[in-house]
């Protein structure tokens, strides 16, 4: 039996050669050597290393857009359109319990609950790429949680009162 | 008489919110690879500044054998960027454009309704700036040319360098410390005023 097995056998799994190595841990099936994971114990910092931002994001951003996306182009969502929650807080235990949001709906309104605050910077708090805040964004705006002013187009219509108020806003400074 | 029409509104949202009834611009601020853009969007920003990603999906071009399988892959661009709070209800925000020129699709989004954009130009390596420079003449959006002073670096006179960046007549040619807040300031200004020139508006 020893005898067969001291050649390892890149078939056979790796746990049934375990045993008869020196220091003779008994065989036991279960577990095969391994601690038994918990599912449901409190995670330690040592779980955490795995969870660190070299990672990656643990949840996939596409699937907290449900795999959508939305066209740049349509520029209701410019990165400097200003952003600002409407309305009461959403979700069970406030106004519309009906609305289910993500964590993700939340922090967006509340970041932009007291000032409005541009795609860009949503972008920034939430950490999350400006084409994920544009879907969520897109989300709020239909469930008319969020209301949005889209920047003035200087390129096309330069506006004298406006490039005043710069002028004198920069001089301010 | 005027206390009684400026009670009436007060109590309506519309009036609540007019502090925030708020617009916004922006100015984007380009040039090559360490000319100092974020430097200048943090020296005149109120806010340190700040980071964020465009990620896209493109369709990968095929480089090997195995043209016509075309693989989709994901391209993330960093964008830094300030705000300066310029009044109640008016925001300016600073873009600093990615330095990597092939992200053309980023500077696009970016340049669309901008007011302007300084362009940064560092001495010792000047033609880094030529594609920011003709990025935006090509597109007709107002720009000026700021020479960051490095330390150590031979100041040039800006005439030397809008000869040799071959620049339009009319395009500012500023020198400045990046660094320095008061010169950030005056960047914008002067960026503002041509913008206001070349649109034939009178500030």
């Amino acid at each position: 039996m020893t005898d067969s097995m001291s050649e390892p056998d890149p078939t056979e799994p790796t746990e049934a050669t375990a045993p008869a190595g020196p220091g003779g841990a008994p065989a036991d099936d279960e577990g095969a050597g391994a601690e038994p994971v918990d599912l449901f114990a409190p995670r330690t910092p040592v779980d955490d290393r795995w969870f660190d931002d070299e990672a990656g994001p643990v949840v996939r951003l596409f699937s907290m857009t449900r795999g959508r996306a939305r066209p740049v182009d349509d520029g209701l969502f410019d990165l400097i359109s200003l952003v600002t929650a409407a309305g009461p807080v959403p979700g069970p235990g406030g106004a519309r319990p009906d609305l289910v949001l993500d964590p993700e709906h939340h922090a967006i309104l509340g970041l932009c609950r007291d000032e409005p605050l541009s795609v860009a910077e949503l972008g920034s708090y939430t950490d999350l790429p400006v084409s994920v805040v544009r879907v969520l964004l897109g989300d709020l705006h239909d469930a008319d949680l969020i209301s949005v002013t889209r920047p003035f187009q200087l390129a096309q219509q330069p506006d004298e009162r406006l490039l005043r108020d710069v002028i004198n806003g920069l001089r301010a400074l | 008489m005027a206390s009684v029409h400026s009670d009436a509104p007060s109590t309506s949202t519309a009036a609540r919110k007019a502090p925030w009834a708020t617009s916004a611009v922006k100015i984007l601020i380009a040039g090559g690879f360490g000319a100092g853009k974020t430097t200048l969007v943090g020296a005149v920003s109120e806010i340190r500044p700040l980071r964020t990603e465009e990620s896209l999906s493109e369709v990968g071009r095929p480089v090997d054998d195995t043209a016509g399988v075309e693989a989709k892959r994901t391209t993330t661009v960093a964008m830094d960027f300030g705000r300066i709070d310029l009044k109640p209800g008016l925001a300016l925000y600073l873009f600093g454009t990615p330095g990597q020129d092939r992200f053309w699709f980023v500077w696009d989004e970016l340049a669309r309704g901008t007011l302007g954009a300084v362009v940064l130009a560092d001495t010792r390596r000047l033609a880094d700036s030529f594609p920011s420079v003709d990025y935006f003449e090509q597109r007709g959006i107002p720009f000026i040319v700021a020479v960051n002073c490095f330390e150590g670096t031979e100041v040039y006179a800006p005439d030397a360098v809008r000869a040799a960046l071959d620049l339009p007549a009319g395009v500012p040619v500023l020198l400045c410390d990046a660094r320095r807040r008061e010169d950030g300031k005056e960047l914008l200004i002067r960026l503002v005023e041509h913008a206001a020139d070349r649109a034939g508006v009178r500030l």
